[in-house]
């Protein structure tokens, strides 16, 4: 099988040949090229050449286009700031007051540099792999969106106590998040990862996402046109997962924090779970240990296909040691071969 | 005397989880009124924080419900502490900061629960870099600072700060907390902090056993 025929068939709910691994590396490719975050992102060639390499050294059944969080942000104009040694992240919030949001308007790809690049390394990305691999693409969920866009504390208060302007951010989410998911399967991505930590009932109560995330997520869904993993970022996922299945997502990227045992029986014929190795505590694994922690997962999770071999968070850490990732693929093609043995 | 007596620990908690501001000033007021004693006010609030801190790290109950409660005790103890003649207490020193990046949930979370346990602390703010932080801390000659970090990339930059204060002959202690410290059980020490917070309700007693000089695990 190819790693194309891998992922489908387990996210269809069947075994594969072996456990599918996608190891999601986005400014990880920096460190695989030695050059700065900065500078990597803002040339689509370095990362099409890191994705390829990286897949290759890997083993890594997906090629990942995601650039970093706020690259959305930067399309509705906001501030960006890079670090060397991690993700970039969101600077000041852009909507400082909540009557800003009657102002804002959806941005408009075409004119978005940021964006234009992801679509350019998309295409090249496709071009060259064609179906050997699932290019998967990423969108910040409109309802997680605000977060970075007017900072938690502003977005919490609007969430509990401005209904009407709080669906208007949602509407000019939605747009925005469904015309960006669309662009990118046109480009060749083959699905989108629509992250949505909020939808955690670690960060939001069940009752509320209910009544406003979820009736999002089910809106904005509807009108992508392509496959949807929903990823919670780290968040813990059990108490949803039968949420998240009724949005239309076919796979749910969940949490070191979740009991595996009790999410794949959860999630069983329902949606392709995707994780969830501790992505933070990876960087202080040697061999041993990681070889212990695949093994484990793929004796909780692997059973009957529907399962992804990923970290948690869906951005592997730039301080996880290359040797760590090397392992995980070793072990999965010893220990990840179909049918699952009983090893624990 | 304040041990024996049976506060609406549970109406209460029920109040702040419904983010039911009316229903918490109306069982403050009865509280007030019935005992005339902000010992109890505060007791309440710290007990409730306490709870729902670890309720969060259960999985039971959300972070907005821990911010959004931790908001409403802070709103409270402030009207009342005035009604009682007194003030925040500013014994140890503090102040807290968001290292490097702009999300202060985290930050705002552990502010409150301080202001409702009645202390008094400074807020440097937020997208503040090493140097930032650490002239701050000397200038404020602060006897605890509280650092709040979101990225991997950030937390491992308290080291850069606790090495910077103690260079500059500060004996100042470092508490830490956020995403990356709970994700990893051993990373306050690697970056040699004091403390780390599993949650922002659990800071009180914290700053209560740095004080007595007790060794935090």
């Amino acid at each position: 099988m190819n790693s194309m025929e891998r992922a489908m068939t387990s996210i269809t709910h069947k075994e594969p040949d072996r456990v599918p691994v996608f190891h999601l590396l986005s400014h990880y490719g920096a460190k695989e090229l030695d050059i700065s975050i900065k500078d990597y992102f803002s040339k689509p060639d370095a990362v099409v050449e890191a994705q390829l390499r990286m897949r290759k050294k890997y083993s890594n059944d997906c090629l990942y286009t995601f650039f970093y969080a706020p690259i959305e942000i930067e399309a509705y104009g906001g501030e960006v700031v890079f670090v060397e040694d991690g993700p970039p992240n969101s600077g000041e919030p852009l909507i400082k007051n909540i009557e800003q949001i009657k102002n804002i308007t959806p941005p408009e790809i075409n004119e978005s540099k940021p964006l234009q690049r992801v679509l350019e390394v998309t295409s090249t990305l496709k071009k060259s792999v064609g179906n050997d691999a699932p290019i998967i693409g990423v969108v910040m969920s409109p309802f997680s969106l605000p977060v970075m866009q007017m900072g938690f504390e502003k977005y919490l208060e609007l969430l509990y106590f401005h209904k009407d302007e709080f669906n208007q951010l949602m509407k000019i989410n939605e747009e925005f998040c469904v015309a960006w998911a669309n662009a990118q399967l046109e480009a060749g991505a083959a699905a989108i990862c629509y992250f949505d930590p909020l939808a955690s009932p670690a960060i939001i109560e069940r009752a509320i996402y209910l009544k406003t995330g979820h009736i999002v997520a089910k809106n904005t869904l509807n009108r992508i046109n392509g496959a949807i993993a929903t990823h919670l970022a780290s968040s813990i996922a059990l108490p949803v997962v039968d949420d998240i299945v009724e949005t239309g997502s076919a796979v749910l990227g969940f949490s070191g924090e979740d009991d595996v045992k009790a999410i794949k029986e959860r999630a069983t014929g329902k949606i392709c779970l995707l994780g969830n190795l501790n992505g933070i505590d990876m960087m202080n694994w040697d061999g041993e240990r990681t070889k212990k922690e695949v093994r484990e997962l793929i004796q909780k999770a692997a059973r009957g296909g529907g399962f992804i071999l990923s970290d948690n968070h869906g951005e592997i850490p730039l301080q996880v040691p290359e040797e760590v990732l090397l392992e995980v693929a070793e072990t999965v093609k010893e220990h990840g071969v179909y049918p699952i043995k009983a090893e624990l | 005397m304040v041990e024996t007596i049976n506060l609406p620990d549970e109406e209460f908690q029920k109040a702040l989880l419904q983010i039911d501001r009316i229903k918490a000033a109306e069982i403050f007021e009865r509280i007030y009124l019935e005992y005339n004693n902000f010992e109890m006010l505060e007791r309440l609030t710290v007990d409730a924080l306490e709870r729902i801190g670890s309720g969060w790290e259960d999985g039971q109950i959300s972070l907005s419900q821990v911010y959004m409660g931790g908001i409403i005790c802070e709103e409270l103890v402030g009207k009342y502490m005035p009604k009682s003649n007194l003030s925040y207490k500013n014994k140890p020193k503090m102040a807290i900061a968001v290292l490097l990046d702009h999300h202060s949930l985290g930050k705002r979370i552990v502010f409150s629960v301080l202001r409702a346990g009645g202390y008094d602390l400074a807020d440097f703010g937020q997208g503040l870099g090493v140097e930032e932080i650490v002239e701050k801390t000397l200038e404020a000659d602060l006897d605890i600072l509280l650092i709040s970090t979101l990225m991997l990339s950030s937390a491992l930059k308290v080291q850069n700060v606790v090495e910077s204060l103690r260079k500059n002959g500060s004996s100042v202690k470092v508490v830490v907390g956020g995403a990356p410290f709970r994700l990893d059980d051993n990373l306050w020490k690697k970056v040699n902090a004091h403390a780390h917070g599993k949650n922002g309700a659990n800071v009180t007693k914290i700053i209560e056993k740095l004080m007595e000089g007790g060794q935090l695990t």
